[in-house]
């Protein structure tokens, strides 16, 4: 199934909840679509409508292929990217969540769907200071527990020294 | 008790540490703990080029550099919109199944080692530096390759450098055979590989675990086959899985077995792309700045640890806006607390060692 015939079917589950379909990028000169098509989900419906993607038949999107975040300060906004992918009916799709982009930018948990949301998780919210509500263990995973600050944020800037160790050294050029 | 297993340890593979909660022999549970060589790759992507990136691809996956060079490229590409030529998509072909042929040389060596079975270690290293020197031949480097080029890839092969490939294969093939002889056959490996650290295919997918892992667990699988790219549509190759032959499907056996059978299936590819290879240019000619349309784009691409997925989010500028490496390490990673409750120690060190894990993938 094409992303678009997902939005239909699942507009028909789902009625009076904003389900967007937005194609991918085109190129300017051959208007030849290049770029992913995705569905833009409400926030707190994303569980919802995850568990109705894995268990109904003719979706049957059994593994998480990725989950990540996007970073949009000008549109103020943290963009949560979900890759759902089906070895059955080798089809994927894309859902975006978006969310105000402060520090209590906040959605639903999907590791009783996907076993592997839960590292992809804790990536998202060490990186990107995201929360995960009901997640069992949210932690931060590459950076160690005391560091400030989400590196992936494009405002992010780099503590000066961790522990009296510092974090940058002069240049020997100058 | 609690233990500390790493973060340096020789049996893990790089730098990961474990917690690992044992009474006596057998753990409660092992839990991982990883991050030690995060180098931000990711945040380094927003601030290169897209060809300035090329190098610290190989930096994702150092044992699969020209996997992770080719799938970077390849969303560069399809986000662009451009198309390379015919003998490049080979070239590409070529240089990644002989990656895919060492990097398991190394998995299966380095698991015999770690179970104690020093001399297969080396007869396969013996035969990964004779594939480096000719990677070397072909572009100038023996780890980080930094090959692929958003159009094409750097270099064309050198005069004769097929027959020399094509000699290594002729010797490789019966070595294959004796290194069965050697290890896949010994009553010592099958003892301790066989039924342990069982993964269900279910388990298998819930995990997201990609590659060797996921078709070890039964699961017939392979990108290059089910959702092909490149050249490999026109390339007659087989997917090996697991059996159980040695005691349950998805065992630590099984991972094992389907890397040594891959690895005869890439030198059939390599023979067929050395027969099929046509004349032309390597490179198509790109703008020195590349821009793709405002746009994101996930690609994947099956590496030598399975599935590795770049997630590509451009602004309509000369940098990626974001980018993102989902790799197979770090999902095979996350399943590890799981399986090894109630596990061995020195089980542990054999599961690990047939996810075939590599640290700077999991962390990047």
């Amino acid at each position: 199934m094409t992303s678009e015939q997902i939005q239909k079917k699942l507009a028909e589950f789902y009625k009076g909840v904003a389900i967007e379909f937005v194609a991918g990028a085109k190129n300017p000169v051959t208007q030849a679509q290049t770029g992913d098509s995705c569905l833009i989900v409400p926030a707190d419906k994303i569980k919802d409508i995850c568990k109705t993607l894995k268990t109904i038949d003719q979706f049957a999107f059994d593994c998480l292929s990725s989950l990540t975040a996007v970073d949009r300060p000008k549109e103020n906004r943290f963009e949560v990217v979900y890759h759902l992918f089906s070895y059955k009916h080798k089809h994927t799709v894309v859902l975006k969540v978006f969310l105000p982009r402060d520090e209590t930018a906040h959605v639903e948990t999907l590791e009783s769907l996907w076993s592997c949301a839960n590292w992809l998780e804790r990536e998202v919210y060490d990186l990107f200071g995201i929360k995960f509500d009901n997640h069992s263990d949210l932690r931060r995973i590459m950076l160690p527990d005391d560091w400030v600050g989400h590196p992936l944020r494009k405002d992010y800037k780099e503590q000066e020294d961790y522990h009296g160790i510092s974090t940058t050294r002069p240049s020997l050029l100058s | 008790m609690l233990l500390n297993m790493g973060p340096q340890h020789p049996s893990t593979h790089g730098v990961i540490r474990f917690v690992v909660k044992t009474d006596g022999e057998v753990m409660s549970a092992a839990v991982p703990d990883v991050g030690y060589l995060h180098r931000s790759i990711e945040k380094i992507a927003e601030k290169a080029t897209y060809n300035g990136f090329m190098p610290w691809t190989d930096r994702v996956d150092y044992l699969a550099a020209m996997n992770c060079n080719v799938a970077y490229a390849m969303a560069v590409e399809k986000l662009a919109g451009i198309e390379i030529t015919r003998r490049a998509e080979y070239l590409r072909v070529i240089a990644m199944e002989l990656n895919r042929i060492i990097s398991h040389l190394l998995a299966v060596g380095s698991l015999g080692m770690d179970i104690g079975a020093y001399t297969p270690f080396v007869h396969a290293l013996r035969e990964r530096e004779k594939v480096n020197d000719l990677i070397e031949e072909l572009c100038g480097q023996r780890l980080t390759y930094n090959y692929a080029r958003v159009g094409g890839v750097i270099y064309d092969m050198t005069p004769n450098w097929d027959k020399k490939v094509i000699a290594f294969m002729d010797q490789f093939e019966p070595l294959l055979n004796e290194f069965d002889r050697l290890l896949t056959g010994n009553k010592i490996l099958h003892k301790r590989l066989g039924a342990v650290g069982v993964v269900t295919a279910e388990e298998a997918a819930n995990y997201n675990l990609v590659g060797p892992n996921l078709r070890g667990s039964g699961v017939k699988w392979d990108l290059r086959k089910d959702m092909p790219y490149s050249v490999y549509p026109e390339l007659d190759f087989q997917i090996p899985v697991g059996t159980g032959e040695a005691g349950k499907l998805g065992d630590c056996f099984d991972r094992y077995m389907v890397r040594i059978h891959e690895m005869r299936e890439s030198v059939k590819i390599l023979r067929q792309c050395f027969e099929r290879i046509p004349a032309g240019e390597h490179q198509v000619k790109v703008p020195k700045k590349i821009r793709p349309p405002a746009g994101d784009v996930y690609v994947r691409n099956e590496s030598t640890r399975g599935d590795l997925g770049v997630y590509l989010v451009s602004d309509g500028s000369d940098k990626a806006y974001r980018v993102k490496f989902r790799t197979g390490s770090f999902t095979a990673m996350s399943i590890i607390e799981k399986v090894s409750r109630g596990m061995m120690v020195a089980d542990l060190i054999a599961f690990i060692a047939s996810l075939d894990i590599v640290a700077p993938e999991i962390d990047r």
